[in-house]
């Protein structure tokens, strides 16, 4: 559905030369759900606008729904949908109008459209609001609404920018349920940008890590995690026995680091295990075995926030710092 | 396949760009369609102008000046051509709060051509001229103005061509000045008034010192109130095809102009 091959975007901001994206290699087969996720300014964004044709690249290709988009941009245009980061709806328009005029400018004849508008009217729970003018409806509907119309022309590739930044939490589980009733019906290609690693994490099967312009990691949120972070595991034994755990414990973290930090006469050791779930017992037992029993387990699944700090260092929320 | 050049590969033919711009036209028209008591307002305006400034013209100025026409006969395509400038010259700042949220980019991102965008706003503005044109002319005929409907119609159309003109340089100035928006109104406000008075609307040039003759010339305005006159007064000749030549060049000059601002913003 998606293939690129080296694509590039530098822009050029008061005679300085950004690379904002440097060379992406991405593909995506029909029916995928991928997410871009990174820092604010990694390159997600300005990667979905090339792909949409709302950016030239300076260098390299791209094939979206097999189309180039250097080629034949009004072509991509015509066979995605695209759901920006702002609000389409025009203020002053009603809802309905703006959606079916949506249908006309991807050429549905107007039974079609307005046939089309009252069905994503009803699935959007915005039947009620269907007269009411933009600027009268809540952020959350005026989301909706967005939604809706990307939707019009149901595309078979839709793109979404930050789907659901500044949504409050109700209303980002809403729309989710929208989006996923939509793929599991329709089969839609979805590919979304996001810098809420949770959201990434849970709704998408496939996650692209951008940083700096570049692809960083590309696979399952699942199979991310596990490879590249590993599950968190602290321990606590009495301070007088944890000399007979350590080097124990260094070898389940298998080269991983290890924390140690003490206080009120225990010590609490901090490391990352794969598979730390079917390990964990195991360990228990050998530092029993070694006399150091543990007074306290903690173990915590890892989250893409673990799997972004081990491939740059540095927390998703600590954002674009260089 | 690999891309090399800034160039615009998008070639969309008239066909494709007449069909765009008939939904491009047709979602702007809704605003005022639903809402119709912004078009009472819109025609009454140049009532009032007409009513206001009209007897004092010809009081002021006196009737040697208007080439032998009645003051009404030479005021009013005058006032017609007013409404189309700044009906016109205000197509980007309806645009400038579709910038500000993401409507202009959704529409952006739809298969519709860059040139209907802009055709299409600017045919919104200049669509209530023709209403416009036509009630202060009926208005105007128990008052001694001698109405040519036909005439009046090719000078609302060429008014039509103009406006796409200057809505699309509007349009284009709305986006060059995107997230400064004093200035679309500092540029616009500041080319309006000279490009009006330089072009007689207001008051005869002929009556002006020659250096602003001189300037007048230059002014694709000028022509068009020159055609609109000829043809108000029922005639059509050298002034109308003048017009129409100003109105074309505008056009020409003014899309190429917008179509360069979209694409700018893509690269």
């Amino acid at each position: 559905m998606i293939h690129t091959d080296k694509l590039t975007k530098t822009f050029t901001v008061k005679k300085e030369t950004v690379e904002a994206v440097k060379g992406v290699d991405i593909d995506v087969a029909p029916g995928e759900l991928v997410a871009f996720l990174g820092p604010n300014g990694a390159g997600k964004s300005t990667t979905l606008r090339m792909l949409t044709t709302l950016l030239r690249p300076t260098s390299g290709t791209a094939t979206v729904a097999g189309v180039d988009v250097a080629a034949d941009p009004a072509g991509v245009r015509a066979r995605i949908g695209y759901i920006g980061q702002g609000n389409g709806g025009g203020h002053s328009f009603r809802v309905i109008d703006e959606l079916i005029m949506q249908g006309r400018f991807y050429g549905m004849n107007s039974t079609d459209a307005a046939a089309r508008a009252q069905e994503l009217l009803t699935s959007m729970d915005l039947a009620d609001l269907a007269k009411r003018t933009v600027v009268k409806l809540s952020g959350g509907q005026r989301r909706r609404m967005d939604v809706a119309l990307g939707l019009m022309h149901s595309p078979r590739l839709l793109f979404l920018d930050e789907p659901s930044t500044g949504m409050d939490p109700q209303n980002r589980a809403n729309l989710w349920n929208h989006i996923m009733r939509l793929r599991a019906e329709h089969g839609t290609t979805i590919v979304l940008t996001t810098h809420y690693m949770d959201e990434a994490d849970s709704m998408s099967e496939r996650v692209i890590v951008i940083d700096h312009g570049q692809i960083i990691a590309d696979d399952t949120a699942a199979r991310l995690k596990a490879n590249l972070a590993g599950d968190l595991l602290a321990v606590e034994v009495a301070a007088d026995s944890a000399a007979g755990v350590r080097g124990l414990l260094r070898r389940a973290a298998a080269g991983g680091e290890v924390n140690e930090n003490s206080y009120d006469g225990v010590v609490r050791f901090r490391l990352r295990l794969t598979e730390g779930a079917r390990l964990a017992p195991v360990l228990l037992q050998q530092m029993n075995d070694a006399g150091a029993p543990a007074q306290s387990l903690e173990l915590k699944p890892p989250t893409l926030d673990d799997v972004f700090l081990e491939l740059t260092g540095r927390n998703l929320r600590e954002g674009a710092n260089r | 396949m690999a891309v090399q050049s800034t160039e615009v590969l998008e070639k969309p033919g008239l066909v494709q760009i007449l069909h765009d711009t008939r939904f491009v036209f047709w979602r702007e028209m809704l605003l005022p369609l639903r809402d119709p008591f912004s078009l009472v307002f819109s025609l009454l305006q140049p009532l009032v102008f007409l009513g206001l400034f009209g007897p004092l013209l010809g009081a002021a100025v006196g009737a040697p000046a208007f080439g032998g026409q009645s003051t009404l006969q030479w005021f009013l395509p005058g006032v017609v051509v007013m409404i189309a400038l700044f009906g016109t010259s205000m197509t980007g700042s309806n645009l400038q709060y579709e910038l500000m949220t993401g409507s202009y980019e959704r529409i952006l991102a739809t298969p519709l051509s860059r040139s209907s965008l802009m055709i299409g706003r600017a045919l919104k503005e200049w669509a209530p001229l023709v209403v416009q044109g036509l009630l202060i002319a009926l208005v105007c005929i128990p008052f001694g103005f001698v109405f040519y409907p036909l005439h009046v119609l090719f000078g609302l159309v060429i008014l039509g061509i103009f406006g796409i003109g200057l809505g699309a340089l509007s349009y284009a100035l709305a986006l060059v000045s995107q997230n400064k928006e004093w200035i679309f109104w500092g540029v616009q406000q500041t080319l309006l008034f000279p490009l009006m008075i330089l072009s007689g609307i207001m008051l005869p040039i002929e009556a002006g010192p020659d250096w602003m003759k001189t300037a007048s010339l230059f002014n694709p305005l000028t022509y068009l109130v020159n055609a609109e006159r000829e043809l108000f007064a029922g005639s059509v000749g050298t002034d109308t095809l003048l017009g129409l030549l100003a109105a074309s060049v505008t056009a020409a000059v003014g899309l190429v102009v917008g179509v360069r601002a979209i694409n700018r913003n893509i690269n």
